[in-house]
């Protein structure tokens, strides 16, 4: 399959996604449910979509490692998004130079 | 209207640094599996979005079918309906349906934040600003990581492979430590995730992502019903 309809249907889904509520939508969402399953949902597919692949992400288990007990120890004090995800990096690459 | 674009471009800023960083990461991922710096870059300027293409990319790399892009696609990002939603109550007279169809494009995340945290009401120059210079930041970080990762030396670009999912973290983890909701729910979908990658492996990541997603939020939302305003952090 050519890599190009992939794009297409990649950019036309989350397009849609955000057009739609943005330009119709008028009535706000009632159901405590479904607020809630929404409020969750990308909490749930980040958690999701990085362990364990975190671990892989550098072709070096131990480095990544490493990068991810970094991310997660600058995370808990609430650094920035891109301090956190350069010390990863950094720690990752460190860590591979002995490992 | 001129000055509204602006101050939208200048607020967009932060926004744009740290996506160039990110989107670099991005490029490397991309072309790692298999995409080319142009495919990359076009999937970054029509997307606008990290989860949502990584794990895209991840599908195109395993060869996975349409309707798996479609719907990983629509789980992973559904998140801007709901930030599109609260947007849409935000506007004011001059967004038109023509300046509302162009916006949407640009509802991510941070710019979604900085937007619902402008008081009063928005206007689509102080928005096309933003988008504008934070789209410039994504697509450029995109590019040079796709193009120059391909001439770092390895040690280096490989542990670039990691960024994005630092930056995952770095959404993930303050939220956790100060709701239990959040961090049953982010336990919750890591440890199907783990199940699914060591023991269902005939799932594929995209379908694992999508049930392990829908099941843990479905869960959280069943264990703690969110009250009333209580939504914004």
């Amino acid at each position: 399959m050519s890599t190009a309809l992939y794009i297409l249907v990649m950019a036309g889904v989350t397009y849609i996604i955000r057009m739609i509520p943005f330009t119709f939508f008028k009535k706000k969402i009632k159901s405590q449910f479904v607020k809630s399953f929404l409020r969750y949902i990308p909490y749930a597919v980040l958690s999701a979509m990085t362990i364990p692949a975190i671990f892989y992400s550098t072709g070096n288990i131990a480095a990544a490692t490493a990068g991810t007990l970094a991310a997660i120890v600058l995370a808990f004090f609430d650094l920035p998004l891109i301090v956190v995800a350069l010390s990863a990096s950094l720690a990752s690459y460190i860590a591979g130079m002995f490992m | 209207m001129k000055s509204n674009f602006f101050r939208g471009m200048s607020h967009g800023v932060p926004i744009a640094l740290g996506y160039l960083s990110v989107s670099f990461g991005f490029g490397i991922s991309a072309v790692r599996s298999g995409l080319s710096v142009f495919e990359a870059s076009a999937v970054s300027a029509t997307n606008l979005t990290s989860a949502g293409q990584a794990a895209g990319i991840d599908i195109i790399a395993s060869g996975g079918t349409i309707l798996e892009m479609i719907l990983v696609q629509l789980t992973i990002n559904i998140r801007y309906s709901l930030m599109a939603l609260s947007l849409s109550q935000k506007l004011d007279k001059k967004f038109t349906i023509g300046h509302r169809l162009m916006a949407s494009y640009g509802i991510t995340d941070e710019i979604f934040a900085l937007c619902s945290a402008q008081p009063g009401m928005l206007s689509p120059a102080y928005m096309y600003g933003m988008i504008l210079i934070s789209a410039i930041g994504w697509v450029l970080g995109t590019f040079l990581g796709a193009f120059a990762g391909q001439l770092l030396p390895e040690s280096v670009s490989s542990a670039m492979g990691i960024l994005l999912y630092g930056m995952f973290l770095a959404i993930i983890i303050p939220p956790s430590r100060k709701q239990k909701s959040v961090l049953c729910v982010v336990i919750a979908a890591a440890v199907m995730s783990i199940i699914f990658r060591y023991l269902i492996t005939a799932v594929s990541s995209g379908f694992a992502v999508i049930i392990c997603a829908v099941a843990a939020a479905a869960l959280g939302a069943f264990l703690f019903p969110i009250h009333d305003e209580e939504e914004q952090e």
